[in-house]
C-alpha cells in the first residue's frame, strides 16, 4: 500500500493527504476486487466439486468451453437484479447494517495478508494476532442480522454462531502459539521467513515435528468450524433452521454474506498457508523454472505460490463439505473443548520439549 | 481415558474413510446425462405421449369410455360416399366418419386403459417425452385431419340429415295412427 501511495504522490505531484485517501481507496478496491473473483472462481469450483463427488456434470452451459465456468456470472447479475426486501417487523438499522459489518470484518482480514515479501498493505508486528482478532469480529455482525431479522430461525443461527465462533477461536490461538514457539515472532512476514530455509517443503513448519503436523489437522478443523462450513454448518443448518442468520435477506444483503463466507474460506486458507505450508515462499527454489516462458512468471512471482496453497486449503474444505454429515450441537462443543482445546495444549507442551530436546531454543 | 482415545481415535479415522470414498468418485463417470445434448435412451414400450392413428380409427369410441378421467373427445358423422374412406389396416370397413377426436395431454395420466380396448390398434402409447408447450390449452391435441370450417360444416349436415331423420319418423308415426 505504501508503494500505491508514494506512486500518487511522487509520481502525479499529490499533496500528501490526498495522495494517502486515493491510494487507500484504490488498494481497497483491489482487495475488493480480488474478493469478488475469488469467490466467482470458489463458487463454482464448489458446485464442480460438489458434482464430482455425487457423479454428476454440475455447471455445464454457460461461458466460453464447455465447463459452464460463467455459470457464477450469471448467478451474481440475477442476485443483483433481485427485489431488495426489508420484512416490517425487523430493527431496519441492524437489519441494513449486518451484512456489511460481516463483510467488512472478513475485508479487513485482508489488510493483513501478504501476497509477497514486498505485497503488503502494512506491516503488522502482531500482523497474527490482527489477523485472529479481525477475523472473529465478524460474529458481531451474524449476531445483529439473527437478532435484528425478529425470527426464530435467525436467531436461534445466530445464537449457534456465537457459541461455535467463541469456542473454535480458542484451539486456534493455542495452535498459534505452537508456531510462535518457532518462529519466535507474532509478525506474518518473519513467521514466512523461518519457513524459508532454502529447502523448500522440508522447511515448513508442517513437516518440523509430528505435533505440528497434528496441529496443522486440527487447525484445518477449527478453521472450517470457524467459518461455518459443512461439517459445522449450524448457523445456517438449511434442513433445520432454514438459512439460519441469513434467513430474511435477499439479493445485495444476501449476497454480502454469501461473499464473506467465500473469503473467509480464503482467509482460512491462507493462514494455514502462512502459519504451516511456507506462505509466499515457493515449494522449491528452482532457477531453472523461473525461465519458462509464460509459467516461469507464474512461477518466480510470490503471490502465485500462496494463493495457490490457500486454493488446496479451500478445495480441501469443499471436500470436507460434500463428504461429511453435520454434527449435532452438543457434539460441536465436544469436539472443541473436550478434544481440540486438550490436544492442542499437548501439542505446546510437547512441542517445547521437542524443541528443548533437540536444541532448538 | 482409554476409550476417550479411542473414540477420538476413531472419529479421525472414519473421517479419512469418508474422505476417501468421496475422493474415489474423481474416477467414476457422471451417471446423469447433459441433456439438451445427449438423450438417456427411452425403452421403446414406455408410456409417454398418446398417438392416434387416424386413418384406422372407426369411431366406436371404446377408449372414450375406457378413458378414467374423459380425456378423450370423439364426434362422428356417417360416413357419406364422397369421403371414399379407405378400410383399416385389419380389413375393417369404416361406416362412421371421424370428425373430431381430441385428447388433452394436460389430463392424461398415461395410464394406458384406452390403448387395451381399441379394436382396430389405431392409439397407441409413444416413448416421446418432450411435448411441453406454453400454453396449455396446446396440449388438446386434435387427431382429426380437418380445419374447423370443415369439422363445422359436417356438423351442420349431421344436424340436417338428423333433422330429417326426426320430420321423416313424425310423419311416419303419423300416418300409422
Amino acid at each position: 500500500m505504501q508503494g500505491i501511495i508514494s506512486l500518487f504522490e511522487s509520481g502525479l505531484g499529490l499533496p500528501e493527504l490526498w495522495a494517502f485517501v486515493i491510494g487507500v481507496v484504490v488498494f481497497s478496491l483491489l482487495i475488493f476486487l480480488f474478493i469478488a473473483l475469488f469467490v466467482i472462481v470458489a463458487v463454482w469450483l464448489e458446485r464442480k466439486v460438489s458434482a464430482v463427488i455425487q457423479d454428476r456434470w454440475g455447471p455445464m452451459r454457460a461461458g466460453l468451453t464447455i465447463q459452464g465456468e460463467l455459470q457464477t456470472i450469471a448467478d451474481t447479475v440475477k442476485l443483483l437484479m433481485k427485489e431488495d426486501i426489508i420484512p416490517k417487523p425487523v430493527d431496519k438499522l441492524l437489519f441494513i447494517l449486518a451484512p456489511f459489518i460481516v463483510f467488512t470484518a472478513t475485508f479487513m482480514v485482508f489488510a493483513g495478508i501478504p501476497l509477497g515479501p514486498n505485497a503488503y498493505s502494512g506491516t503488522f508486528d502482531l500482523g497474527l494476532f490482527y489477523l485472529i482478532a479481525i477475523s472473529s469480529l465478524g460474529v458481531i455482525g451474524i449476531v445483529m442480522a439473527g437478532w435484528a431479522s425478529n425470527n426464530k430461525w435467525s436467531l436461534y443461527g445466530a445464537m449457534r454462531s456465537v457459541a461455535q465462533i467463541v469456542s473454535y477461536e480458542i484451539p486456534i490461538a493455542l495452535i498459534l502459539i505452537a508456531v510462535v514457539m518457532y518462529s519466535g515472532s507474532f509478525s506474518v512476514k518473519e513467521i514466512i521467513a523461518t519457513q524459508d530455509t532454502g529447502y523448500g517443503i522440508f522447511g515448513w513448519f508442517l513437516f518440523r515435528n509430528p505435533f505440528m503436523f497434528v496441529a496443522a489437522i486440527l487447525f484445518l478443523i477449527a478453521g472450517t468450524a470457524e467459518n461455518n462450513r459443512t461439517p459445522f454448518d449450524l448457523p445456517e443448518s438449511e434442513s433445520e433452521l432454514i438459512a439460519g442468520f441469513h434467513t430474511e435477506y435477499t439479493g445485495m444483503r444476501f449476497a454480502f454474506f454469501f461473499l464473506a463466507e467465500y473469503a473467509n474460506m480464503f482467509v482460512v486458507g491462507v493462514l494455514l498457508a502462512i502459519l504451516f505450508l511456507g506462505g509466499y515462499a515457493p515449494i522449491w527454489h528452482v532457477a531453472a523454472l523461473a525461465d519458462i516462458p509464460v509459467l516461469g512468471w507464474f512461477f518466480g512471482s510470490s503471490g502465485f505460490w500462496i494463493i495457490l496453497k490457500a486454493m488446496l486449503v479451500v478445495i480441501i474444505q469443499m471436500w470436507f463439505r460434500w463428504t461429511f454429515p453435520r454434527l449435532r450441537v452438543d457434539q460441536l462443543m465436544y469436539t472443541a473443548w473436550k478434544v481440540l482445546i486438550p490436544f492442542t495444549m499437548a501439542i505446546i507442551v510437547l512441542n517445547g520439549i521437542w524443541m528443548k530436546l533437540f536444541n532448538l531454543i | 481415558m482409554k476409550n476417550y482415545f479411542i473414540n477420538v481415535w476413531n472419529a479421525f479415522y472414519t473421517a479419512l474413510v469418508g474422505l476417501k470414498v468421496t475422493f474415489l468418485h474423481l474416477f467414476i463417470k457422471s451417471v446423469t446425462v447433459k441433456y439438451p445434448l445427449e438423450r438417456d435412451k427411452v425403452p421403446a414400450n414406455s408410456r409417454m405421449k398418446l398417438e392416434v392413428d387416424w386413418a384406422d380409427c372407426i369411431g366406436c369410441k371404446a377408449c372414450e369410455r375406457a378413458c378414467p378421467v374423459q380425456c378423450i373427445h370423439i364426434d362422428t358423422s356417417k360416413a357419406l360416399p364422397e369421403d371414399n374412406l379407405a378400410a383399416t389396416k385389419n380389413g375393417t370397413a369404416r361406416k362412421l366418419l371421424v370428425s373430431n377426436f381430441t385428447i388433452d395431454l394436460s389430463e392424461c395420466l398415461y395410464c394406458a386403459l384406452c390403448v387395451y380396448p381399441c379394436p382396430e390398434d389405431c392409439i397407441n402409447m409413444t416413448p416421446n417425452y418432450e411435448f411441453g408447450k406454453y400454453d396449455r390449452k396446446l396440449l388438446i391435441e386434435q387427431f382429426a385431419p380437418f380445419s374447423d370450417d370443415d369439422r363445422a360444416k359436417r356438423q351442420a349436415f349431421e344436424e340436417e340429415l338428423k333433422k330429417k331423420k326426426l320430420a321423416e319418423k313424425a310423419v311416419k308415426t303419423k300416418e300409422k295412427e
